[in-house]
């Protein structure tokens, strides 16, 4: 598939604010650390829904007509973009009442199912950009419940990060927000290791034999028929080198997980807000390495009919 | 009704005259114009709803040359449909052809994802996504000639390799043809429960190729005589 950047932007960045979101509701509501003051609380939250509403801005770009936009949110029962649009707008007036009631400092039980309610659509919509992939017979390296696991667990984990480094600022008690990014660093590390073990040996599922219904020959794309490329060669005939992806793999496993590991037990020694920061760093560039090619590694069954033997 | 194709890859000469025809009907229909984006460029490229590929089946020597026509399958199961999030596309309930509305299209490009038959493409100058209508303004039009109304792409095929017509009636031709010539459908295994069929290939002794001049015989020799007078 071909890795278009605004949805890696979209899918890290809105993944990231809704983890954060959810963790900041959470570490809120059972005071980690000795609960964070409630300016640091609000701000964070804050930081949250810019997140989302630029990701969700960003994922606009990829459209190529983008005044039927709106259109997007009328087909919630049977697409899963569509829900992905209504959950994340649904997401926006329970954030916004549980930040503004933070702010005024008004209406605690309001304040607490306004937040509960926005931490539950926020999962819900991670879930649902997930399923979008998750939900394509088409292609299989998707079309495994690994994925939303993965985007849980890695929007979880960068929203973590972002939480970390503002526990640390803020002087409170860093080691619970530690040992919170440590144990979700892990979850999302071992999801996206059995994710690549599984890509890795798909077995036989389509191939040129079925696709053209000669099951009891060896078949061979001759022609296809066009001179230069076309839409579907662009869209869907992207192949990423093994080279390029073995490395890209390793390198985004060592930024997203590797380095912040290393300075997240140096963080439990040493209380240094730079260690935060520059694990956050880290993670991000890791992350959009691994949403490049969780793209760039996805095979349609389309590219049958292009000369692959197998999909 | 459940419209579709029959595509018989036995007689498919693989001319492109049925991408063309359906180009050039398209063009000026209702989901037109099919954008051409360098027509005379170096890159030529654009939109089709009807693509022609080639195969080679077999190893040598009992291999076939295998032209395969593609075009919108109009699914039973169309996931194109399902996972729309605008509603711009829609199967028809009483016909069963899958159009996309280009009014509400947002190009978003998920249907061409979900589509494992390459039937989509977005049309990069409108921005939305096109596909083939079975020529859905011309097989109820009226206006034009009975036999005439049927799909571009069945019209113009010389070598009659194209047929159009109704999967529910078992005694319509489409449906006969299928079951007697043991029509399939592709990737039956995604379970999209495409309408149109293909017709394999009828099997044919193979013509010798090893026949050489001394062989041939009196009648030969006289044919290869005429053959060289002619020539010159």
């Amino acid at each position: 598939m071909h890795p278009a950047f605004s949805v890696i932007f979209f899918t890290v960045l809105s993944g990231a604010g809704f983890g954060l979101f959810a963790l900041i509701y959470l570490a809120d509501l059972f005071k980690l650390g000795g609960g964070l003051p409630g300016a640091y609380v609000f701000w964070t939250g804050v930081l949250a829904i810019v997140m989302v509403g630029v990701g969700l801005m960003s994922s606009t770009f990829h459209l190529a007509n983008p005044k039927n936009a709106w259109r997007a949110f009328s087909r919630w029962r049977t697409s899963w973009l569509s829900r992905e649009g209504v959950l994340s707008v649904a997401f926006y007036p329970f954030a916004l009442a549980y930040l503004g009631l933070y702010w005024l400092d008004m209406w605690p039980v309001v304040r607490h199912f306004s937040g509960a309610v926005a931490t539950l659509l926020a999962w819900l919509t991670i879930f649902s950009t997930a399923m979008i992939y998750a939900s394509l017979k088409t292609i299989r390296h998707w079309n495994t419940p690994l994925v939303p696991a993965a985007y849980l667990s890695l929007g979880h984990f960068s929203g973590g990060m972002i939480l970390l480094v503002v526990a640390m600022l803020a002087g409170v008690q860093t080691l619970p927000f530690v040992l919170l990014s440590l144990f979700q660093l892990f979850v999302a590390a071992f999801v996206k290791v059995i994710y690549y073990y599984w890509i890795g040996r798909l077995g036989v599922g389509s191939t040129i034999n079925t696709a053209t219904g000669f099951t009891r020959a060896q078949v061979k794309l001759l022609d296809a028929g066009h001179t230069h490329g076309t839409f579907l060669t662009q869209e869907f005939g992207y192949i990423v080198p093994r080279l390029t992806a073995v490395s890209l793999r390793l390198i985004s496993m060592f930024l997203a997980f590797a380095v912040p590991l290393v300075l997240l037990y140096a963080a439990m020694e040493y209380h240094a807000p730079m260690l935060g920061v520059a694990a956050l760093v880290s993670v991000f560039a890791g992350l959009v390495a691994e949403r490049w090619l969780f793209f760039a590694e996805a095979r349609h069954v389309v590219n049958l009919y292009h000369g692959a033997q197998r999909c | 009704m459940r419209l579709g194709l029959v595509i018989d890859l036995d007689v498919c000469v693989g001319c492109h005259a049925c991408a063309v025809s359906c180009k050039e009907w398209n063009a000026s229909g209702t989901t037109g114009p099919l954008t051409d984006y360098q027509p005379y460029g170096a890159e030529p490229s654009g939109v089709w709803f009807n693509r022609i590929r080639h195969f080679e089946v077999g190893t040598y020597p009992n291999n076939k040359t295998v032209n395969f026509p593609m075009s919108c399958m109009h699914c039973e199961d169309a996931d194109c449909v399902t996972v729309c999030p605008t509603g711009a596309s829609y199967k028809r309930a009483e016909d069963g052809i899958v159009l996309v509305d280009q009014d509400k299209c947002m190009g978003c490009n998920y249907c061409s994802w979900a589509c494992p038959y390459g039937a989509r493409e977005l049309d990069r100058e409108s921005g939305t996504m096109k596909k083939c209508t079975l020529c859905v303004d011309r097989i109820y039009d009226q206006a034009i000639p009975e036999e005439e109304r049927q799909p571009s792409c069945v019209l113009t095929c010389p070598a009659h390799a194209r047929m159009f017509g109704d999967f529910d009636d078992p005694d319509s031709e489409v449906s006969k043809v299928v079951r007697e010539r043991e029509g399939y459908v592709l990737m039956p295994e995604l379970g999209y429960n495409p309408t149109n069929h293909y017709l394999p290939p009828r099997k044919h002794k193979p013509i010798p190729t090893d026949i050489g001049a001394d062989k041939a015989g009196l009648a030969g020799k006289l044919k290869q005589f005429v053959n060289r007078m002619v020539k010159r």
